[in-house]
């Protein structure tokens, strides 16, 4: 009998498992299991979404010029930037929220799953439960919070209460919110803090199961403590979702994100993985940017 | 020196703080003078038959009732119509209609309307309402409130509206939400107690109305409950019983004022509850 084997069995075979404890079986697969895990993680990173010649005005002000980038699936991207470089309506583009204001426009193509969300043809509802967002300031809805993860449920599909239960609960859980509300569904969103408010936000989002999370600096609103949970769920929510955060705070980017991309007055300088620019970046920009000369 | 311009702005401190402090007081000693007025006369004429009998010829003993239920029904069926279109135009101002042009003028022309003499309003119902029909009626009465309510409605709505943080809205939206979702589930919810209090303020401001109602829904001493007829109603007995040269008229007018005055301070009164209940304030 080789490991492999003794592994393929174990976990299915309830009658194994009364003889073995789990431990045992275990004890003699780690080589092959640490070799899956090495695997998958040097997966290289599938594209999710392709950004091409994508510019965008804000009626007379062209505030993207041209940008090219790809984002990897199940990949943390960072956005960075100074102020007013892009970085936010970039972001924006992808859910086309900028399009509740009729003066804003986009020209060139975002691919997602290589069909151009762009396109007028395109289903809001649909596109924007693929690509959730959540904004800088926390935005719970006046009701409570039970109903601010059912509300986005409700927008799809007719759900049993029961089933309404668990969907609210794995999201909660998910966004490691639920040890701390569960007592208190039936109370209204903005009681909590602002960085459970902030948790609460991303659960409603990922409620909808979307395969895209854009994140708007979500931890600028909030103090050290809260903007460390919101890290470490960035990080746990990574294996699941293609990430893209926006953030001011350069060691945000460093600690969290895969890949990062610099914004300078419209343009992408610069995009590679995070290790590279900030480590050896290309362009004269970035380095000054990460050394902290500007911005 | 320095020491006589600080004594200076002293004098000028001290000057504009009295003078102000003046105003106040004059204004609330003529509020308070016109409540112990309405307080004295009405208290003594409170009797039991105010609610049981009808206004009667002169001479006679009589009550209110016709005309309290008159009011009920006239006001109500003026605040029925008046709400729902006010907190529609309202809404549409704040949420749908935001850079059209359409959106400035009906906030202009509202805001105009606003601050009409309610006796053009009484006019212009009168023309189009009681005129060609050849009498006056209930209708034509609760179409001059409804029409007073409106602006008071669709600008509370409006202003309420306006101060949803937009990030409320955007984040609707970034779930799918189609709009009308977005309106009725978040914004409304978020501002009820304000619009509410709104049409409370209404309904106060459109039930001590006399001179629209004189020429459009004039009164009746008789018991009516036809809505295409004349009725009664409190504010045009208060005004043709007062100029009465009869003490018992006189009589049942302060208590009709005083009535009238309890109703709207009532409104008011929960209007500020409602508004200011710290759960319910938007953000």
């Amino acid at each position: 009998m080789t490991p492999d084997m003794i592994d393929d069995i174990g976990p299915r075979n309830g009658a194994t498992s009364l003889i073995r404890s789990p431990d045992t079986g275990r004890g003699i697969s780690p080589p092959l299991n640490q070799a899956t895990a090495a695997r998958e993680i040097e997966q290289p990173p599938v594209p999710k979404l392709l950004i091409k010649n994508l510019c965008f005005h804000y009626g007379r002000h062209m505030a993207l010029k041209s940008v090219n980038m790809t984002i990897h699936d199940r990949r943390v991207t960072a956005i960075i930037g100074a102020s007013g470089c892009g970085k936010s309506t970039l972001l924006r583009t992808m859910n086309r929220i900028y399009e509740l204001y009729p003066d804003q426009r986009a020209e060139g193509e975002i691919l997602m799953d290589g069909r151009n969300i762009l396109e007028p043809s395109v289903n809001l509802s649909h596109l924007r439960s693929r690509i959730g967002m959540v904004f800088q300031r926390p935005t719970p809805f006046p009701m409570s919070i039970y109903d601010n993860i059912a509300f986005g449920i409700q927008l799809y599909r007719r759900v049993p209460k029961a089933e309404l239960d668990i969907l609210v609960e794995a999201a909660l859980t998910k966004a490691a919110l639920w040890t701390e509300v569960k007592d208190k569904l039936r109370v209204v969103g903005s009681g909590l803090s602002g960085g459970q408010q902030q948790r609460l936000c991303i659960a409603r989002t990922i409620a909808l199961n979307p395969d895209v999370l854009l994140l708007d600096e979500p931890a600028s609103a909030l103090d050290p403590v809260s903007t460390e949970k919101i890290e470490q769920l960035i990080d746990e929510l990574r294996a699941d979702y293609t990430i893209i955060i926006v953030t001011h705070n350069l060691q945000q980017a460093a600690r969290v994100s895969d890949f990062t991309a610099l914004m300078h007055l419209g343009e992408l300088v610069e995009f590679g993985e995070t290790q590279t620019i900030f480590t050896r970046p290309t362009d004269r920009r970035t380095e000054d940017y990460v050394t902290g000369k500007y911005g | 020196m320095g020491i006589t311009r600080y004594r200076w702005r002293r004098i000028l401190n001290g000057f504009f703080l009295s003078t102000s402090v003046i105003a106040t007081l004059l204004g609330l000693a003529v509020l308070f003078s016109i409540l112990t007025t309405v307080l004295t006369h009405g208290i003594p004429a409170l009797t039991p038959d105010l609610f049981t009998k009808m206004t009667p010829p002169p001479g006679n003993s009589g009550g209110l009732l016709n005309a309290i239920v008159g009011s009920l029904i006239i006001t109500g069926i003026g605040i029925a119509v008046g709400a729902p279109i006010g907190v529609l135009a309202g809404t549409f101002l704040a949420e749908f209609g935001r850079g059209k042009w359409l959106t400035d003028a009906t906030r202009f022309i509202s805001d105009v309307l606003l601050s009409a003499p309610s006796i053009l309003i009484g006019l212009f119902v009168f023309t189009v309402a009681v005129k060609p029909v050849q009498h006056f009626s209930a209708w034509a009465g609760a179409l001059t409130l409804a029409i007073i309510a409106i602006p008071v409605i669709l600008r509370t709505t409006d202003d309420m509206l306006r101060l949803v943080p937009n990030d409320l809205r955007e984040a609707g939206a970034a779930l799918g939400a189609p709009q009308w979702k977005i309106v009725v589930k978040i914004s409304y919810r978020s501002v009820r107690a304000g619009i509410v209090t709104g049409i409370l303020l209404a309904l106060a401001r459109i039930s001590g109305e006399t001179a629209p109602l004189l020429f459009t829904a004039l009164n009746n001493q008789f018991w009516s409950s036809n809505v295409n007829a004349p009725m009664a109603n409190l504010p045009v007995v208060i005004f043709q019983f007062a100029m009465s040269p009869y003490d018992d008229w006189q009589r049942l007018a302060w208590a009709g004022a005083l009535l009238t005055t309890a109703a709207i301070l009532g409104l008011s009164v929960l209007a500020r509850i409602l508004l200011f209940s710290p759960k319910e304030r938007p953000q």
